[in-house]
């Protein structure tokens, strides 16, 4: 199984845990899922609010890793602010690295990704980048002390699914020893088994999960055809060719004229 | 004296983060918290002597993606 600074996981999907329509069934994608490592984030607490208490126990008891984001910061100081913050309400070293620079398209303001990057590897974080699929920043990333790549497919949220695939296959073969993972845009299960099958370690997701009409079955499905994809991966793929070829031998067919 | 609580501005006669935080009745382990734009560490809320105009942020877990 893949293993992401150090740390061996048992499930190749990692989980969002926003936008479903209650705790229960939040916990039961999860639970489907067979996911150990789920994505959270950090809000304001009210004044005598006990939101972020109430959710908090619900993560703990589905005994999974967590990983912080930091969804919602257009700068660099606001998310190396909250990525400390989260450090110290969750207790871990892992941080998804968000700093958005387009609320259109939320797409990643590279820049500020990899000073980012640079400041939080500097002070023990483990970072995982929410990044684009653009080579030269990759190695940014990797120069800046990250060991895991988090490129999008398409835009959060968007479950258009893999939008460049040749960019994504370069970024795999580009770097064949940092773990990938594809991380925003996928809305369905063949979405999943399409990067998995080009090689990436894992995928992340929420929306194509939370959104469904159900969830916990939505999960079990992603979960089987990332593993599927990983398997086909792995199995050598037949390329595609121009030309029919037969699958059953003509040589000793019948002829009857 | 004055206090900018995650963008709220309250009145209190709190003078270190902590009793601030006991004033308005956040309580929990599931806390973070930063002042002026800094990270003050849960065991440090008794040592933070606050000022007026001090911004202070209260975050606490919720769902993401």
């Amino acid at each position: 199984m893949p293993i992401f600074y150090g740390t061996e996981v048992r499930s190749r999907l990692f989980l969002g845990t926003a936008r479903y329509p209650s705790p229960a069934v939040l916990a039961e994608a999860v639970r489907q899922s067979g996911t150990d490592i789920v994505t959270v984030s950090l809000r304001r607490e009210t004044a005598g609010g006990r939101s972020g208490g109430a959710f908090f126990e619900l993560i703990r008891e589905l005994g999974v890793r967590v990983l912080p984001n930091t969804a919602g910061c257009h700068s660099v100081s606001e998310a190396v602010l909250t990525a400390k913050m989260a450090r110290e309400v969750f207790s871990t070293n892992w941080i998804k690295l968000e700093v958005i620079g387009h609320q259109d398209t939320l797409q990643p303001d590279v820049f500020g990704l990899v000073e980012a990057a640079c400041i939080l590897a500097g002070e023990g974080f483990e970072v995982f980048p929410y990044t684009t699929d653009d080579l030269v920043v990759a190695e940014r990333l990797v120069e800046a002390g990250c060991k895991v790549l988090m490129p999008w497919c398409a835009p959060i949220g968007s479950a258009m699914g893999p939008q460049n695939v040749p960019a994504l296959r370069a970024m795999r073969a580009h770097f064949p020893d940092v773990p990938l993972i594809v991380d925003a845009g996928i809305g369905r299960p063949s979405h999943a088994a399409t990067v998995m099958e080009l090689g990436y370690d894992a995928v992340l997701l929420n929306t194509a999960v939370a959104g469904a009409a159900s969830p916990a079955a939505m999960a079990a499905a992603f979960a089987k055809a990332i593993e599927a994809g990983h398997a086909a991966c792995h199995a050598g793929m037949l390329e595609p060719r121009d030309m029919a070829v037969p699958s059953t031998p003509v040589i000793g067919k019948a002829v009857f004229t | 004296m004055t206090y900018i609580v995650n963008g709220e501005t309250v009145e209190s006669a709190a003078a270190t983060l902590s009793e601030l935080l006991s004033a308005l009745d956040y309580e929990g382990d599931w806390l973070a918290t930063a002042v002026n734009g800094e990270l003050v560490h849960r065991e440090a809320r008794n040592a933070v002597r606050l000022s007026d105009g001090d911004r202070i942020e209260v975050l606490s877990p919720m769902q993401g993606g």
